[in-house]
């Protein structure tokens, strides 16, 4: 472990540890471009100079590696000098639109000028033009005359998806980032060159122009994509109510998770969000008689449900439990179900196609919390649940998220199995054909409305949090399911997602000792793998039979 | 002065590249020595000669060769640098049409140096006579068996790019990629071509190794100072009488070369400037030129020796002219990769065309010597360093002829399809 001298301040690193991460761990910044942690060192951009003590003039830090013994400062007049003028040099051909650049507000040119630039302009000639607002794939747009080169997204599409599909065309400042004849910046990870773009060159054509930056409000949460639980930051526009056509979740930003994501995301995952704002959600209770749809309030829809778990014996009754669900919703639902003793339930619905999957991120199970569902007991048979139906032997089926019709079982069985019943109550954020046959609809709220936790395929328990407020009158599933509790005449203590997990961790030895504040930004995993789903495996490999 | 011819000692013969020529001169039995020597004792011998790289930056020849790691166990490459592009510079590829011999066999002693199998021949692109001239001496080579038996050359050719005359910038061209220099460290010897360390040496360079082999370190040293040995070409262009290649002792003065091999100035006869060592190298004036052309005579003069092509003025050629096509040169060479080169070579460019075409700025000349200077030191490769060389010498140099210009006295319009294009929406 080499010790050195930063900025007159020690500290000793692994081998191997550049001076940029070694500055970081004393709390200095030293400024960079084209330098990217999770890639492989370019050293082009020449910003991130420190003079090192015993050499001739100052050194690119990214480069070079902490060794013992080694003297740094990253402030010496010198150095401050030659990030001016690398500053002038990155500026001298940018077109400085930044009124009407998406990237304003969140720019390293802007930060890095005001921080470390701060000259007077002395380029009087023609800039050099290069194609603008070129589409290179369906999420990135280009803009060649805001590009400072530093090839950051190259060395992503070579380095971390191996695709390959971007190179550095033409020589001196005529060079320009572009696609190699014949592609398009197609692959399942193309949104994260925008993250990593640290200029205006290559923005998101989900987002540009949608709502400024400075607008934006941002929560922590995790991506309810698939099994993977990648940690993103959810940006919301609640300022602005008026742009971009009321849509309140603007966008989804990866957040560095070393042992889930690290810095990236699936463009699956990022642009999974529109369901949020869509015309299909669900926004208040209705009650759906002789094919009449009606409005109803939500006493009179708890005390419905209610009535039905009264009403009808246990073995009448079937639940569809959500893997989209959170710990705290499966575990009040297992609450509601105990009650009464109803046996009949499951969560998994098989999807008609089976889940693209890779070995960087995408798992094939696209629900956020199938290992929490198996974890809690939900794992019963679900196909024998709709065979239950159509024999009449079910005559109440609670289904929560699902759309029956819409997965890999046979659409008329379904369909007969529906008809067959005298009582479907759905729960759900979005309407879909099974929502369209219940008689009961109650409004759930979506993840980022609302907080808790779900558990990855690795057995890792993450949180997530609220970012906006609940559309309509929707609820999370936890408080519905606390209401049809109480309503059963049944104690119920919790009324926060956080005291709903409380009871869980008591109860549940997988998720014994955790707390939201153990949990943390990063999770944590739970102490002992659970037998049927070692953490090496997906839990969607279980067999759905 | 006028050394011996070693180098150029066969060009008068028609037939001087065949191997019946070269093996009537004496060829391969350098190589018959060296194979009786340890490979250590090849690279001693090497460096006792003083013999510097002649490609342009004057490393010396021997010490690069010992930094091969000595317990290293897989392949080590050979790579010749036959990319000759420095402006003003045309002597390799002299050597490659009329001696590849002399080359080949000198691979195969410096490959023996360093425990290389395989040789690498990267030829600049635009070099097609020189390339099938070699190409042919390496056939010829492996049918009389010099080659094949434990050393093979493979012949790369180029696609004209001035930056992959730079060592790590040709690695990375003859790696297949983009040819950008890379990163050091580390350094080629230890982690070059294809990750395996290597030695990449100029053309001229290695055809002086088989004399060494054969007439001693002793005798090649005594040719030239106490820091460097030898002969060397130097290719002589601009305003001389006789412009072409000739080869002298590195301690010749550029003032003789240019007087007594080049036959002197032509133009209106008098000389305004020299640029001793290609486009690269800081101009001199006529006052001096009383240096002598080794490394470090030219840099104690504050100019280099480089790839020894000599460019010569005379007092009819504008200064600001030539900065203009010397500074248009590095704009579209400049690979891109690094900041400062990448967008002040364009600048310095448009800059001084505007000072040419009589529309300069008061405060242009400290503008590019400002950013000359600032940008100098900065970048992965010396490609900026070496344009930073002429854009401060022939402005600090010859300030008063920039500055009539841009005062309005003798402005010429220089008009090319690409000042006329760029300036449109000026």
């Amino acid at each position: 472990m080499p010790k050195l001298t930063i900025n007159g301040h020690a500290v000793e690193v692994p081998p191997g540890t550049n001076l940029i991460e070694a500055a970081r761990r004393v709390g200095v910044e030293i400024p960079h471009y084209c330098y990217h942690p999770g890639l492989s060192i370019a050293g082009q951009c020449r910003l991130c100079m420190v003079d090192i003590e015993k050499t001739p003039r100052p050194t690119i830090a990214c480069n070079t590696l902490a060794a013992e013994g080694m003297v740094v400062a990253t402030e010496t007049d010198r150095v401050k000098e030659t990030r001016k003028s690398i500053m002038e040099f990155h500026l001298i051909n940018h077109p400085l639109d930044c009124p009407v650049c998406d990237q304003a507000g969140e720019c390293w040119l802007q930060i890095y000028y005001m921080e470390h630039g701060l000259y007077d302009p002395r380029m009087r000639d023609e800039k050099v033009h290069k194609p603008k607002a070129v589409p290179l794939g369906p999420h990135v747009m280009l803009d060649a005359e805001r590009c400072i080169l530093c090839s950051r997204c190259v060395r992503f599409c070579d380095e971390v998806t191996r695709t390959g599909e971007l190179g550095i065309f033409d020589r001196g400042d005529h060079s320009e980032i572009g696609l190699f004849p014949g592609t398009e910046l197609a692959n399942k990870y193309s949104g994260n060159v925008v993250d990593i773009c640290p200029v205006g060159a290559l923005t998101d054509r989900d987002f540009r122009f949608a709502v400024r930056v400075w607008y934006l409000d941002s929560a922590k949460s995790v991506c309810p994509g698939c099994a993977r639980g990648c940690n993103i930051e959810v940006h919301v526009n609640r300022r602005r109510p008026h742009h971009n056509e009321g849509r309140r979740v603007a966008r989804l930003k990866p957040r560095f998770n070393a042992d889930v994501n690290r810095w990236w995301i699936c463009d699956a995952g990022r642009y999974g969000f529109a369901f949020v704002d869509d015309k299909t959600r669900l926004v208040a209770p209705a009650r759906r008689e002789d094919g009449a749809v009606g409005d109803a309030t939500w006493e009179e829809a708890i005390g419905a449900v209610a009535g039905a778990l009264r009403r009808f014996a246990p073995d009448e009754i079937g639940v569809f439990a959500s893997p989209k669900m959170a710990n705290e919703d499966l575990w009040a639902l297992r609450r509601v179900l105990e009650a009464p003793g109803i046996r009949r339930v499951a969560f998994r619905v098989p999807p008609r196609e089976p889940g693209d999957a890779d070995t960087l991120l995408i798992r094939s199970d696209k629900n956020p919390n199938s290992h929490g569902a198996a974890l809690l007991g939900l794992d019963g048979d679900g196909a024998a649940i709709l065979a239950a139906a159509r024999a009449r032997q079910v005559k109440c089926l609670w289904v929560f998220g699902h759309d029956l019709l819409a997965g890999a079982w046979p659409e008329a069985e379904t369909d007969a199995a529906l008809r067959a019943l005298p009582l479907l109550i759905f729960t759900g954020t979005n309407a879909n054909a099974t929502s369209e046959r219940a008689h009961w609809v109650l409004p759930a709220a979506a993840w980022v409305e609302r907080e808790g936790t779900y558990t990855n395929f690795e057995g890792r328990v993450q949180r997530f949090r609220q970012a906006v407020e609940p559309l309509g009158q929707a609820l999370p599933e936890w408080d519905i399911l606390g209401r049809v509790l109480r309503a059963l005449g049944v104690e119920v203590g919790a009324t926060r997602a956080e005291r709903w997990f409380r009871e869980l961790a008591a109860a549940v030895p997988a998720f014994a000792g955790l707390t939201y504040q153990a949990i943390g930004d990063t999770g944590a995993v739970l102490s002992a793998p659970t037998a049927g789903h070692p953490r090496s495996e997906p839990a969607s490999r279980t067999p759905l039979q | 002065m006028t050394a011996e011819k070693i180098l150029t000692r066969n060009f008068e013969r028609a037939d001087s590249h065949t191997l019946t020529a070269y093996l009537e001169t004496g060829g391969y039995t350098a190589w018959q020595k060296a194979q009786t020597l340890p490979p250590a004792a090849i690279t001693e011998e090497v460096k006792q000669s003083n013999l510097r790289g002649l490609g342009g930056a004057g490393f010396p020849t021997g010490t690069k060769w010992s930094f091969i790691p000595k317990n290293h166990t897989g392949p080590v490459y050979l790579v010749i640098n036959a990319d000759e592009g420095e402006p003003g510079t045309f002597k390799d590829r002299y050597l490659l049409e009329r001696d590849p011999h002399a080359l080949i066999e000198g691979m195969l002693i410096a490959a023996r140096a360093i425990r290389s199998a395989t040789g690498f021949v990267y030829v600049r692109g635009e070099y097609v006579e020189p390339y099938r001239r070699f190409s042919t001496a390496v056939s010829e080579a492996y049918d009389a068996g010099y080659l094949g038996k434990g050393f093979d050359v493979v012949v790369h050719r180029g696609a004209g790019a001035y930056i992959c005359g730079e060592e790590t910038g040709l690695i990375s061209s003859l790696e297949g990629k983009k040819g950008w220099p890379k990163l050091k460290p580390p350094f080629p010897a230890i982690k070059g071509a294809f990750g395996a360390p290597t030695i990449v040496n100029n053309v001229e360079t290695i055809c002086h190794v088989p004399h060494i082999i054969t007439r001693g370190a002793g005798w090649f040293a005594s040719l030239g100072t106490k820091t460097q040995g030898g002969t060397r070409m130097y290719s002589v262009s601009g305003r001389v009488r006789r412009p072409g290649v000739y080869e002298a002792s590195v301690a010749i003065t550029l003032r003789r070369l240019i007087d007594e091999l080049a036959d002197g100035v032509t133009g209106n006869g008098r000389l305004k400037a020299v640029v001793p060592g290609g486009a690269s190298a800081a101009i001199l004036r006529a006052d001096e030129i009383d240096v002598t052309m080794d490394v470090d005579g030219l840099r104690n003069a504050g100019t280099m020796a480089g790839s020894a092509g000599v460019i010569v003025m005379d007092e009819t050629v504008s200064i600001p002219e030539a900065l203009m096509v010397v500074a248009r040169f590095y704009a579209h060479e400049s690979c891109g990769q690094c900041t400062p080169c990448r967008e002040s070579t364009g600048w310095i460019y448009k800059m001084v065309r505007r000072i040419v075409e009589g529309r300069g700025r008061k405060d242009d000349l400290d503008t590019i010597l400002d950013v000359a200077r600032r940008g100098a030191g900065t970048t992965i490769c010396a490609f900026y360093d070496g344009a930073v060389g002429p854009y401060i010498s022939y402005i600090e140099k010859f300030r008063g002829e920039f500055e009539a210009l841009i005062d309005g006295a003798g402005a010429r319009v220089v008009a090319t399809p690409a000042s006329r294009a760029a300036t449109a929406h000026a």
